[in-house]
């Protein structure tokens, strides 16, 4: 890996030379009752609206890669004749201004099932690699939990990764793209000085967490725990909306819906995210459903992301962003249901 | 003369529909005129025999039947009953139709000879508790909000012509209020009752900062016991929850009990 740093006042330039291509990143987008601002992520047009120092945003940027609705193919019909038309939808290039390395890790997370088997999902493959990526170190807030994850530090995926080091930053350069945008700034050679500021600057980072999960032998005690009441207990908050997922930066279930046009001309096939924790989302034809019930729905979501798919790629779907958390109105947050089924262990 | 037209192959026959009010504002009908970009597109979907809102000539020959509005008085029941002979199917179209609508609200009153004399003072009128059509007649297909969503009703009336299976949304508005990427209302303070409300409208009302008010009835997993719960937690009186939970009558019985409750309780 290539380092440099480089002076805080250079982030201005940094954001004009990649504002060639759009790009997205954290922005406020009201306060809170408490006057707490709120941040998401969106397109940045002004240097002064990117905010560097957002704690989480409400949503993921997955948006911009896996769309919550997505046209995956229209047909035309004319005279008998019918023609198909697939749009990958990756017409521009993307720059991620500013992802933490939660967010990172969450995509890397995406390509092995996206694009790593025998099926590649050309859908998110060409916005995928029609991507740059500014990764930002982050201060972790109080329902982060990416260190419990192995998330809290991130190896590859993005072109450039930036860490505050006084009136300073420090530069990970991962691509050759990130190294010759880097040649047209004033950027210098970090020293050993600058390595071991680097360090302590993110084991700092590392001792600011205050929220855990307990992720040893999980996949285990999911396994022994799967009548366990605690799965009622939570059943009865959620309230089966789906929110958890669709802010979720590594929740890509979908359903399709066919869609023909009034006037019999064109026809789409329409992706749509979708939730298990959906009512509807172990329904089957014929109108047998898997899992009626909320507590066993949320139990699956679980149960995904910390077991069949720990077990399958030998690292957890969650990457401990906090974000389903913060957005459930039933306060049903990871680190508690993962508590929750561990207790009496101690 | 009709042109055949086909899908796929398939002729596909264009049916006959009329559209009915019975007590509403009629804004569900409006809101099938509103979009004039997509209005001949309809058109060439179905054969309108009967609109009110949008043509002088009448007939009794229709295969499907909309109906908006709630039957508030005698004459509607009987009204509504030709109708559901005369059509093959029988739709609800919008909340006043599936629940009762605003309409239902007076039902909460104890004495109606007292809420005529309130509202009409001395030019009574001949009026009943407000009911939803599925009261009086077997109803085929329900089509929520107030108003109805334009483009949703198209693409319901497609799938009718097409011979396609109907389906609503089962998930709540905030699904598609989180897809739509909008900061929650309860994080402004505001009551909302996305996380209990079907969605179908593209939470047009969270999408515009406002909370939901319930107009499409409950998601069928509607949790509203944790809804009581979130509201109490954020300082949200029972009385401001109710206000919404009653408006359009979707939320009937649980409302009633969730009124009995409070008022009990004071
Ligand atoms: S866990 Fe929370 S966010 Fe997820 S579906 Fe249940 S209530 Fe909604
Ligand atoms: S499950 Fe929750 S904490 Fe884990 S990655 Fe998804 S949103 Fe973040
Ligand atoms: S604003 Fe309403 S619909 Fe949107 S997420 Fe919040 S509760 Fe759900
Ligand atoms: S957000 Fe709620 S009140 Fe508004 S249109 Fe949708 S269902 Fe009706």
């Amino acid at each position: 890996m290539i380092f440099k740093v480089f002076q805080a006042g250079e982030m201005e330039t940094l954001f004009g030379l990649l504002s060639v291509n759009r790009i997205v990143g954290p922005v406020e987008k009201g306060r809170d009752v408490d006057g707490k601002p709120l941040y998401d992520f969106d397109v940045v047009y002004d240097f002064k609206d990117l905010k560097l120092d957002y704690g989480q945003t409400i949503h993921s940027a997955k948006n911009y890669f896996l769309p919550y609705r997505e046209n995956l193919c229209t047909f035309t019909f004319d005279n008998g004749d019918w023609q198909k038309e697939v749009d990958f939808g990756a017409d521009r290039a993307h720059v991620f201004f500013g992802l933490h390395s939660c967010d990172i890790n969450a995509l890397n997370k995406l390509d092995k099932v996206l694009m790593g088997n025998i099926y590649p999902n050309p859908f998110y493959g060409a916005k995928r690699s029609n991507m740059f990526i500014v990764g930002y170190s982050c201060t972790p807030t109080p329902s982060c939990f990416c260190h419990s994850m192995g998330t809290d530090s991130v190896l590859h995926g993005f072109d450039l990764f930036l860490t505050r080091m006084g009136d300073e930053y420090f530069a990970e350069v991962q691509s050759a793209r990130a190294y010759h945008i880097l040649e047209r700034m004033e950027t210098r050679e970090p020293t050993h000085e600058d390595h071991l500021h680097f360090r302590k600057t993110t084991s700092k980072k590392r001792s600011l967490f205050t929220c855990e999960v307990d992720t040893s032998d999980l996949t285990k005690i999911l396994d022994m725990e799967f009548e366990s009441e605690v799965w009622e207990k939570w059943g009865d908050k959620c309230l089966s909306c789906g929110t958890c997922a669709n802010v979720c930066p590594t929740c890509y279930c979908y359903g399709v819906e066919e869609e023909v046009n009034m006037d019999f001309s064109h026809a789409r096939k329409v992706k749509q995210l979708y939730s298990c924790n959906l009512v509807d989302f172990a329904e089957v034809a014929g109108g047998h459903n898997f899992r009626p019930e909320s507590s066993t729905r949320l139990k699956y979501r679980y149960y995904h992301k910390h077991r069949g798919f720990v077990e399958a790629y030998e690292e957890s779907l969650c990457v401990g962003c906090g974000r389903c958390g913060n957005a459930c109105l039933a306060d049903i947050t990871v680190p508690e249901v993962i508590a929750s089924v561990r207790e009496g262990e101690k | 003369m009709k042109t055949e037209r086909t899908f796929l192959g398939v002729p596909i026959v264009k049916p006959k529909v009329g559209f009915f009010d019975l007590s509403s504002c009629e804004g569900c009908q409006l809101q099938m005129l509103n979009n004039e970009a997509s209005l001949l597109d309809f058109l060439s979907l179905v054969e309108i025999v009967n609109f009110r809102e949008g043509m002088k000539e009448k007939s009794d020959d229709y295969d499907i039947a909309f109906v908006e509005g709630s039957v508030t008085r005698a004459d509607e029941e009987e009204r509504l009953k030709i109708i559901r002979r005369n059509a093959g199917v029988v739709v609800a179209l919008g909340s006043c139709a599936c629940f009762g609508g605003v309409n239902q609200l007076k039902n909460r009153f104890n004495d109606l000879e007292w809420v005529k004399r309130q509202v009409y003072g001395d030019f009574p009128i001949e009026t009943q508790e407000a009911k939803p059509i599925s009261a009086f007649v077997k109803v085929d297909l329900e089509i929520y909000g107030c108003p109805i969503k334009k483009e949703e009703v198209e693409k319901i009336v497609t799938k009718l012509v097409l011979g396609q299976e109907i389906t609503h949304p089962n998930y709540p508005v905030c699904m598609e209020c989180k897809a739509n990427e909008n900061v929650c209302l309860f994080d402004l303070g505001e009551p909302c009752l996305g996380p209990v409300t079907r969605a179908g409208c593209d939470s047009w009302c969270p999408s515009n900062r406002m909370g939901c008010w319930g107009c499409r009835g409950p998601a069928p997993a509607a949790n509203l016991k944790q809804l009581e719960k979130i509201a109490e937690q954020k300082n949200i009186s029972k009385e401001r929850l109710l206000d919404r939970l009653e408006c359009f009558g979707g939320f009937g019985e649980a409302a009633r009990e969730m009124r009995t409750k409070v008022e009990g309780g004071r």
